[in-house]
């Protein structure tokens, strides 16, 4: 890409736009800085003598199982329904492709609840791998089945006619060039996995999340809490540089390609009965479970109540949240997704970078970091809503990012030079010009922000000002104290929110192809 | 001797659109046969049938003497011995050349690089290349490694689906030399489609014009432009220039029979139409127009009796706009 210089101002980079990224940056850092400032602090010898115990060695294995074999279940549960979906005659193809996202819908700590409260001895390793299973294979099935779709059904027919029969060409054509798309699904889950709090806390499965909070909540701000963090960062960041060895070993040249035909489905002829069972099966897991537990809370409970008061303000609290939070998090990305786009450089690729690491950071390293950090230097935002925001801002940037760097990237630049040319300046043009033609892409990214934000429970939990009550806090406490006729409403309200969101997830995934 | 493909009475339709009606075509053994047609009569279509990527409603297929498509047959692709090279090549991205040419060989085989210099060299690339990725060669290596993907396991039949249509000018022509001194050292049976008729004229063996989904006519390329069997193939494979013509007496023969007095309609090429200041000139005509073409001129005429043609001249002879010139037609009528 060609790098301009602003004309008007001299400056390589708006000044205003930089240092407005560079801030996002420092922000975006905070809780990595935080888990280093505290090792440093507690020495060498304490790290050891907080982390070197049987504990520590329960939870490591703990996590790191759970994260191998969820994240493996994921992958086959994710390709599998992809492929029958994509690239099959199973018929009703619209229907199962709604289906098979819509898990993203019902937050995992929901789906386990339901799990809990019709298998209560369901618990451990394989009911925590099973349900965040069922909750998380959506983050492998979208882009697989994107990249299934997008691939040109004449390198399998090649492959064919090269004399390669069907299933070794679909472990030699297909999986190699659909494989970056596994591996970022794979990534994904298992940052989730890592990050997971409500689900394996209901499912009484501990990993260094659950810890960490139980630890937070009784010894609040305990350097032991923190190097349990700082074990969990560094666990992030193996499957980070997991993920980008295992990607930087596939190469796929970028070839142009010409006018892709529909492919041809493959005929399932008497395994269409089982594939259409299979698949509905895993509709009725991960959705029909769930959903169906809140229905027959809400008709059979004892505890099933309706406070309209409370409904509506969990219900208003949970949306102006989202909305702040949306809205913050697009303002905050935007100036450092136009440099990344607009003024591609070593350092503004460096900026853009690290504002996808609070992604990749547990919910509750965040949250722990920010209080610590909040209470040392701004006293005054502990516990405030801008403390949230914050915190979901740093947590959900890189949703918003994706979506502003997308539609920048498709708007000429040629554009804001012909408005310069006009005599509009740079600010101007960015409200005028830029903005407007960003809209779709502002507010996707928006949507998915507040998606998130509507079902996030950990730092809720631990940043909400006191008496703000969300509709996942409320629907966790209720749950916590078994009072599930109470908690359903909450879950139905979240559900209700979140869906449209998670339909335009789906609807992304597929515009991504072209 | 069996053909190296029979395809006998071929149908295929898409929803209530019929595409291939009941085509017929013999390909000899070690020949390439050019199946040229505007867009979108079908030829692609027929491709995909041969190969197996599709089924026919009626029609059989036959290669090499193996029946591969019939009633209650289809042979799927993978065991029909063909090569398939498309418009766009389709190098496997995740592949090196090396990885594409040997992708169609036995594990033992990819493992020891069988036979990719060989292969290389066939198709006019250096070995070097072996180990580039697909995305660092020109569109037209990229085609010619596509054609020894396609050689490398020793197929009985090699189907180019438009392979040079994707291609600049000057690519085109490079690399439809090396395809074709590639595919004639390795004597396999060959079928190329294209719209091109230019291409098919120059670089095939036989030819054969598909029109509305069945061979209008099928041949030696010389045979064909000179002999086409009605207008439309004549117009189709290069430019035609129509005369009135009247018959004082006597008949003329044509492929539709005997033409006996009353007026019609002959047609020569341009190339036929020769400008000269002879005395032997059939009549003499008054230049209209000039298009210069660099290497040959077209010079539209008119004739006496209003009637206007277009001889075609070396470049370097050209009249100007308004001389008065002599016309001689040469050769025999379309």
């Amino acid at each position: 890409m060609i790098s301009r210089v602003a004309a008007s101002t001299g400056f390589r980079y708006p000044p205003l736009r930089l240092a407005v990224a560079l801030a996002v940056a420092a922000l975006t850092a905070v809780p990595l800085l935080y888990v280093l400032a505290t090792a440093i602090a507690v020495g060498p010898a304490g790290v050891v003598e907080l982390l070197w115990r049987p504990r520590v060695a329960d939870l490591l294995r703990n996590t790191v199982v759970l994260v191998l074999l969820g994240t493996s279940a994921c992958m086959v549960v994710g390709i599998g329904a992809a492929w029958l979906v994509e690239r099959t005659t199973l018929p009703g193809r619209p229907v199962w492709t709604g289906l098979m996202a819509a898990p993203l819908a019902v937050p995992a700590f929901v789906n386990s609840v339901g799990w809990y409260s019709v298998l209560p001895r369901f618990d451990g390793l394989s009911a925590a791998v099973t349900v965040t299973t069922l909750s998380y294979y959506p983050l492998v099935y979208l882009p697989v089945a994107a990249a299934l779709r997008g691939i040109d059904p004449a390198f399998e027919e090649l492959s064919r006619s090269l004399g390669v029969g069907p299933w070794r060409t679909f472990a030699r054509v297909v999986l190699p060039q659909v494989r970056p798309a596994l591996l970022g699904g794979a990534l994904l889950v298992g940052l989730h996995l890592l990050a997971e709090f409500g689900a394996l806390q209901a499912l009484r499965f501990d990993t260094f999340t659950t810890a960490i909070y139980d630890q937070f909540q009784s010894t609040f701000n305990g350097a032991g809490a923190t190097m349990l963090a700082g074990v969990l960062v560094v666990l992030c960041l193996v499957l980070l540089a997991g993920e980008a060895w295992a990607v930087g070993h596939v190469r796929i040249s970028r070839i142009g390609s010409g006018a892709v035909r529909p492919a041809a489905p493959q005929r399932l002829g008497a395994g269409t009965v089982p594939a259409a069972g299979a698949l509905a099966l895993l509709a009725v897991l991960a959705l029909g479970v769930p959903l169906g537990c809140l229905a027959s809370w809400l008709v059979t409970s004892t505890s099933v109540a309706f406070p309209l008061v409370e409904l509506t303000s969990t219900t208003a609290a949970s949306l102006g949240l989202g909305i702040l939070g949306a809205l913050a998090t697009s303002a905050l990305a935007l100036p450092v997704a136009w440099l990344a786009v607009r003024r591609r450089s070593t350092l503004t690729t460096v900026i853009e970078r690290v504002t996808y690491v609070g992604n990749s950071l547990p919910g509750i390293v965040v949250a722990l970091a920010l209080i610590t950090a909040g209470i040392r230097f701004v006293p005054a935002l502990y516990q405030t809503t801008a403390m949230l925001i914050t915190a979901y801002a740093v947590l959900f940037m890189p949703r918003a990012m994706v979506s502003l760097r997308a539609t920048l990237a498709q708007i000429p630049p040629d554009l804001d030079d012909v408005a310069r040319s006009l005599g509009v300046g740079p600010a101007d043009v960015l409200a005028r010009v830029t903005v407007p033609l960003m809209a779709r892409g502002v507010g996707t990214g928006a949507a998915l922000v507040f998606l998130a934000v509507v079902t996030e429970l950990t730092s809720t939990l631990l940043l909400a000002p006191i008496g703000t009550q969300t509709l996942a806090t409320r629907f966790w406490s209720e749950s916590s104290a078994l009072h599930y006729g109470a908690a359903a409403p909450y879950a139905l309200l979240m559900i209700v929110l979140s869906a449209p969101g998670a339909y335009l997830l789906t609807r992304r995934s597929r515009q991504a192809v072209s | 001797m069996t053909p190296g493909l029979r395809v006998v009475g071929l149908r295929r339709s898409y929803g209530t659109t019929p595409v291939l009606n009941g085509l017929d075509l013999d390909v000899p053994t070690g020949a390439l046969t050019a199946v040229v047609g505007p867009s979108g009569c079908g030829k692609t279509t027929l491709l995909r049938l041969v190969a197996g990527f599709d089924r026919p409603q009626a029609g059989t297929v036959t290669i090499g003497g193996r029946a591969v498509t019939g009633p209650g047959l289809l042979v799927p692709p993978e065991r029909r011995r063909i090569g398939y090279v498309t418009q766009d090549g389709n190098l496997f991205p995740h592949l090196t050349v090396a990885g594409n040419i040997t992708f169609g060989l036995p594990r033992r085989m990819r493992r020891a690089r069988h036979r990719v210099d060989e292969l290389l060299e066939l198709v006019g690339l250096e070995p070097a290349y072996a180990d580039r990725r697909p995305d660092a060669l020109s569109g037209g290596q990229q085609q010619r490694v596509a054609l020894a993907r396609a050689l490398a396991p020793g197929p009985d039949l090699v189907l180019l689906d438009e392979p040079f249509s994707s291609l600049d000018a000057g690519l085109r022509a490079s690399t439809r030399h090396a395809v074709v001194d590639a595919l004639a050292a390795s004597g396999t049976t060959t079928v190329l489609v294209t719209h091109d008729q230019a291409e098919a004229l120059s670089s095939a063996d036989r030819l054969a014009v598909m029109r509305d989904g069945v061979i209008v006519q099928e041949g030696r390329p010389v045979d064909l432009y000179h002999r086409p069997t009605d207008r439309g193939v004549a117009a189709f494979l290069g430019e035609v220039v129509d005369l009135p013509a009247g018959f004082a007496s006597g008949s003329a023969p044509t492929p539709r029979g005997a033409l006996r007095n009353g007026t019609a309609s002959i047609a020569v090429r341009p190339e036929q139409v020769v400008l000269t200041d002879a005395a032997d000139a059939d009549v003499s005509a008054e230049v209209l127009q000039i298009d210069f073409f660099g290497a040959y001129t077209e010079v539209r005429l008119r004739a006496p009796g209003g009637i206007v043609l277009t001889a075609r001249c070396p470049g370097h002879l050209a009249p100007a706009v308004g001389d008065r010139v002599g016309v001689l037609l040469t050769g025999s009528p379309l």
